[in-house]
């Protein structure tokens, strides 16, 4: 099915080489990285980890948000699915492709990553996250790959794969579930240690995926020939309705368990987000807008007359996508981190370079999420035709 | 065909020739002995169970009590200085009682003199210590004969894992290649490269050597260390005899240097 991918339109190969000459500036830099060291990013002594992980931690979600579309098709068997199932897998697939080269990019040795391997260490949670999170891309390898395959060929696809199919779907929470364990398991890290945080994680995963997923299909539907169904986008946005709601609501219990707690070391984090902490606060407006952006995700999304508008829907899924990333990319990373360990306040801001690497890798992750979005799109259309 | 064939016998007589010949080899150096390398354990080393550490903070009166321990440690053991705060590594430092004993410090009214102390911090060498647990490739590893938290630089991937899960903030990472860092190199330590995470690791080399710390040598009294687990030890006379605190206990890491206050 990979000829599907270099068959394409002027505007296709146009958009191609977009991306490929933004990851190419991003690869530029990474070999300054490389070279220098992880000093060219704003990460210190105090903030040991930044924006590539803040980056990582929010993909994990989109991938995991993937299984929003699975479940319903193959557990109970909701045939509208059955259009962007294969949409939700491959973009589990680009996000997990992204997740794993933003932890690349992030060591300091990262030519020594198989260290991992050959010195295995169950009791260390980085070690399960990289046997899920592979575990996770390999599992949506294999049965997007042959389920689109089989589509093609006007076939049911093989039983073999049905017991992986039902094995992704607890599997893509564990992907989140145990990327919140990298932060919640750390004793003297007041902010992150709450039971609350896997299940906070997978209820923004379950927003801000499917919200991207129906922005994906919108674009789908205006540039190909391919609709992936109005009945579909108003479903997913009920459960993005959902989740963005369950998010929030689990952002109002850490606020209500630190503050009525009263235990500094639980509120200063929360005081350093929202306030600002010991007269510094480069991310209380940050930390406001994505307060607001969630709200208004809310608002339009759980309104049925502004749900059902696409105009409206357009603009919720957009509130509800960069709200939790503000929210739990670098709120959480930096909400972690200050203050530190000895209540002093060190602030985190990412340089430029940190930037254009980290965009050279959404870059990258776009440019195989659009190869696989485009070998699926020409396969309905070709199936339809 | 003949000759292909003549030359495929060719080549196998020559390789069995060849795997034949390391054992002929192997008999032949046996006649020169060669002195096997002794690897072990010195005489002189001193060793406990648990190493531990006692500071006499009322010892300290100023930085410039402290300026000659954290001199001598990050001498010896190459630590780099850095005029950019971001890149900068510490395995000893002074700080206030405040942010010493954070969390458990009081915010206000302390005694005056308690209040200008500086308050030295190192890593702990915890006897259940988080950044072990976390890291994943064991670089950083708990020494199972005397305790010692310990760091493989040539094995650490710089993932910051255990940063993050230190909660006294005693690990540094080499944001850029420490050398250039250096007014002058000890050759008796090794440098470290960029990208690897270090700390504090209570003098391992100078304990193998019948030597205590570089900082408890420096300190002129105001510092013991010894056996936790020796009653007999000097640390445990100490914490015997005066009241002492320790950093963050409440977090059941267990940390192994105590503070008389």
């Amino acid at each position: 099915m990979l000829e599907l991918a270099v068959k394409g339109s002027k505007r296709y190969y146009g958009w191609m080489a977009l991306l490929l000459g933004i990851a190419g500036v991003g690869f530029l830099v990474y070999l300054k990285q490389l070279d220098f060291g992880l000093g060219i990013t704003g990460m210190s002594r105090d903030v040991s980890w930044g924006f590539y992980i803040a980056n990582f931690t929010f993909l994990v979600g989109v991938a995991a948000g993937g299984v929003m579309v699975v479940l319903p098709y193959y557990l109970h068997d909701y045939k509208a699915y059955g259009k962007v199932t294969i949409l939700g897998e491959f973009l589990a697939i680009a996000s997990v492709v992204m997740c794993i080269t933003f932890i690349l990019v992030d060591l300091g040795q990262p030519m020594r990553v198989m260290n991992v391997l050959l010195y295995p260490s169950p009791n260390s949670v980085l070690f399960w996250d990289t046997i899920v999170l592979n575990g996770y891309l390999f599992l949506n390898l294999v049965i997007g790959w042959n389920v689109l395959e089989a589509e093609r060929n006007g076939v049911h696809y093989q039983s073999w794969l049905k017991p992986l199919i039902y094995l992704s779907i607890p599997w893509a929470v564990s992907i989140h579930t145990v990327t919140a364990y990298l932060y919640c398991g750390l004793p003297g890290r007041g902010f992150w240690l709450t039971a609350v945080l896997a299940p906070r994680f997978l209820s923004s995963a379950f927003a801000s995926g499917p919200a991207l997923l129906i922005l994906l299909c919108l674009v789908i539907r205006r540039v190909t020939n391919f609709d992936p169904g109005w009945k579909q986008i108003q479903s997913l946005a009920v459960t993005v309705a959902y989740a963005i709601c369950i998010n929030v609501f689990f952002l109002l219990c850490e606020v209500f368990v630190a503050f009525y707690s009263g235990i500094p070391e639980h509120m200063d984090h929360l005081i350093y987000l929202f306030a600002g902490l010991q007269g510094k606060g480069a991310y209380v407006p940050w930390m406001w807008t994505s307060m607001a952006l969630m709200v208004t995700g809310i608002i339009l999304l759980v309104n049925p007359i502004t749900r059902k508008n696409e105009l409206t829907l357009i603009v919720g899924c957009i509130c509800v996508f960069f709200g939790c990333w503000i929210d739990k990319g670098m709120g959480m990373i930096s909400g972690g981190f200050v203050p530190n360990p000895l209540h002093e306040v060190n602030e985190y801001i990412p340089t430029l370079m940190e930037g254009m690497i980290t965009l050279g890798v959404y870059a990258l992750g776009f440019f195989v999420l659009t190869i696989l979005f485009k070998i699926a799109v020409s396969v309905k259309e070709e199936v339809r035709a | 065909m003949d000759t292909s064939r003549r030359r495929v016998l060719q080549l196998l007589g020559l390789s069995a020739a060849a795997l034949s010949a390391p054992p002929v080899f192997n008999a032949l150096a046996k006649d020169a002995p060669v002195a096997a390398p002794q690897i072990g354990p010195s005489k002189e080393a001193l060793t406990a169970r648990q190493w531990a550490m006692v500071i006499d903070t009322r010892k300290f009166k100023s930085e410039k009590d402290v300026e000659p321990l954290v001199e001598a440690c990050h001498k010896i053991h190459n630590v780099p200085h850095w005029d950019e705060k971001r890149w900068e590594i510490k395995w000893l430092w002074a700080t206030h009682y405040g942010h010493a004993f954070s969390g458990t410090a009081s915010r206000r009214f302390i005694a005056e003199e308690v209040e200008h102390r500086p308050f030295l911090v190192l890593c702990n060498h915890c006897e259940n210590p988080p950044c072990v647990r976390a890291c994943p490739t064991k670089a950083t590893f708990k020494r199972p004969e005397d305790g010692i938290v310990m760091m493989d630089f040539h094995r650490c991937i710089g993932c910051r894992f255990c940063m993050a899960a230190c909660p006294f903030g005693a690990r540094s990472f080499n944001y850029r290649d420490p050398r250039p860092g250096l007014k002058q190199t000890n050759k008796q330590f090794p440098t470290r490269m960029k990208g690897v995470v270090e700390k504090c690791s209570f003098c391992v080399e100078r304990l193998a050597e019948g030597k205590l710390p570089a900082c408890v040598e420096a300190s002129e009294g105001k510092l013991a260390f010894g056996d936790l687990f020796d009653e007999k030890s000097n640390v445990r006379e100490l914490i015997k005899t005066h009241y002492t605190i320790r950093r963050k206990v409440n977090l059941g890491t267990e940390p192994a240097v105590y503070y008389i206050v």
